[in-house]
């Protein structure tokens, strides 16, 4: 006798995520390079992974505190505090993650009730939407455009703000885009969340990857905002620690002790292993950070160089290790560019579309790699744009 | 560290407009510290990192170890300006520890190689004593890999 699985209704409706599914067509293919990955190239520093292997070697194979060993809440603390100017106690306002992703699915699940609007500047990140909607939430999507810098602004987060809106969730540095949001930014948008009696959802996991003379601003940091906001970060991307698994958040106690709650449910604790390393990573990792910071600087110059120069109008990014350049020059879909740039020249990118639907006409190419690894794909990309060239 | 020093140190072949561009600088201003770099002494070549074993070139190279006499007056420096001055010396390093000097040697074959150390090196006045070890297997060489190729390991589909 058949059986027939019966699956949650919402989860089978949500769409797989389109980075991947392009890839699944890049991975029948040989020689193909890439400029797809969403990584660091580094490896973690080696005085951080000591630490993780000293703490195994020690024998510290335990579960830790739901929240998070509080040596590394306190480190958190510090860290925040030196490079936001802002203080969270490490009793009670920060929850150690397994990666900045579950800090967004919980921060969700803790402040979505059903019907909630929740408010997604894109093109964004892949996982905001389908989470708000298990979430029971409703997804809204405000347009950013480059000619704003991908920026959020008050008027566009004004219009979509209606009364059935709870949250806004502020991802910058941006991925796609590269987009940030300086102080001035941040302000206009502070007096927009507050008059509308929003809660923000701040994904800064790119927080520490800004370039140029704007350093981070945490939306957190502005008067009258610790209190509704919830601020997300972690250590993949700064710390070049994706495969650890490890992140935080940040927020009010009234909130965190209801996210720590799912969390212990969920989860019970992040990796052991992982938060030993973190500490390390807090406390003596920021030259690490700058190192690595002024390598892809570097690469975003080269590479936003050579797109301009070769024709795909390339707004400057300020932030993550991204760059969003317009295909429109070639008349093709974003999906059309990637595909046809892969089949002819073996050069993998991701579709803007990827990304929200505004993010047609665009494709996002990531600078986690060698310059001479880019330069390789540059070369191959103005290749096919001669061979594209608008009739 | 100097970044200009830095990317030279990585690849000599950047171009000086590939160098202003990542710097955020202009090509002359680029070209203008180069030459600087050049003249004061601070960079002192350009050359390609080659893995001889890939050709047909019969080239082998070994670490000799020295251990010399220093001069009353001019200490280490005497011996190894005149080790330096042998082509077939591509190296010479004053060392703390064991030894004294090491010096690097190449020659089309192990005999020649050899036979080098026998009649000119360990023929010098000051020198005491010679090892020499030859290199069996280059696996990395001036920071660049020799074995294989830089696998990307990562995940092609992820965030």
């Amino acid at each position: 006798m058949s059986y027939e699985i019966r699956l949650n209704k919402m989860l089978e409706k949500l769409k797989p995520s389109g980075i991947r599914r392009f890839f699944d067509i890049a991975s029948e293919m040989e020689d193909v390079i890439s400029l797809s990955i969403g990584e660091p190239d580094f490896s973690t520093p080696w005085h951080i992974r000591e630490e993780g292997i000293h703490s195994l070697e020690g024998g510290k194979t335990w579960y830790t505190p739901n929240a998070g060993l509080m040596k590394l809440r306190e480190s958190i603390a510090g860290y925040v505090r030196r490079h936001n100017g802002i203080a969270y106690d490490p009793k009670g306002e920060i929850l150690v993650t397994v990666g900045g992703s579950e800090a967004i699915d919980l921060g969700l699940r803790a402040l979505v009730n059903p019907g909630d609007e929740v408010l997604i500047p894109e093109p964004s990140f892949v996982c905001y939407r389908p989470l708000v909607e298990m979430a029971g939430g409703v997804p809204v999507s405000i347009v950013t455009k480059a000619a704003d810098a991908f920026r959020l602004t008050p008027q566009a987060l004004r219009e979509a703000a209606t009364p059935r809106t709870r949250l806004l969730i502020l991802p910058y540095p941006n991925n796609p885009t590269g987009g940030v949001m300086r102080r001035e930014h941040l302000g206009a948008i502070a007096e927009v969340v507050k008059e509308s009696g929003l809660f923000v959802l701040s994904d800064e996991i790119y927080g520490a990857l800004t370039y140029g003379d704007h350093p981070h601003v945490s939306i957190a940091s502005l008067p009258g905002m610790q209190e509704r906001t919830m601020l997300i970060d972690g250590f993949s991307k700064a710390f070049a620690m994706t495969g650890w698994r490890l992140g935080y958040a940040c927020g009010p106690a009234k909130l965190m002790k209801q996210v720590i709650k799912l969390h212990q449910y969920a989860l019970m604790c992040a990796p052991t292993t992982a938060q030993y390393a973190a500490i390390e990573a807090m406390d003596n990792g920021d030259e690490d950070v700058e190192n690595m910071r002024a390598e892809y600087d570097i690469r975003r110059r080269f590479i936003v160089d050579r797109l301009n120069r070769m024709g795909l109008t390339c707004f400057e990014p300020e932030g993550a290790f991204y760059v969003f350049p317009s295909v429109a020059v070639t008349g093709l879909s974003s999906e059309e560019f990637c595909q046809k740039l892969l089949v002819e020249k073996h050069v993998a990118v991701v579709p803007g579309t990827a990304f929200g639907d505004c993010g047609e006409g665009y494709v996002r190419i990531s600078y986690c790699y060698s310059l001479k690894h880019i330069t390789e794909a540059m070369n191959r990309l103005e290749e096919f744009l001669k061979e594209h060239a608008a009739r | 560290m100097d970044k200009l020093l830095k990317l030279l140190d990585t690849n000599a072949r950047m171009s000086n407009a590939e160098l202003a561009v990542v710097l955020g600088s202009t090509e002359e201003a680029v070209a203008a510290r180069i030459a600087e770099l050049e003249r004061s002494g601070v960079i002192r070549s350009y050359k390609a990192v080659i893995d001889w074993d890939r050709t047909d070139r019969q080239y082998v190279t070994a670490l000799i170890e020295l251990r010399v006499t220093p001069k009353r007056d001019r200490g280490f420096e005497e011996i190894a300006e005149q080790i330096m001055r042998f082509d077939e010396v591509e190296s010479v390093y004053l060392m703390s520890g064991g030894y004294d000097l090491a010096v690097t040697v190449s020659g089309r074959t192990f005999k020649d190689v050899a036979m080098f150390v026998a009649k000119r090196l360990s023929t010098l006045e000051s020198v005491l004593s010679t090892a020499t070890h030859f290199v069996l297997r280059r696996y990395k060489d001036d920071g660049v890999l020799f074995l294989g190729e830089e696998k990307d390991e990562r995940s092609p589909f992820n965030r």
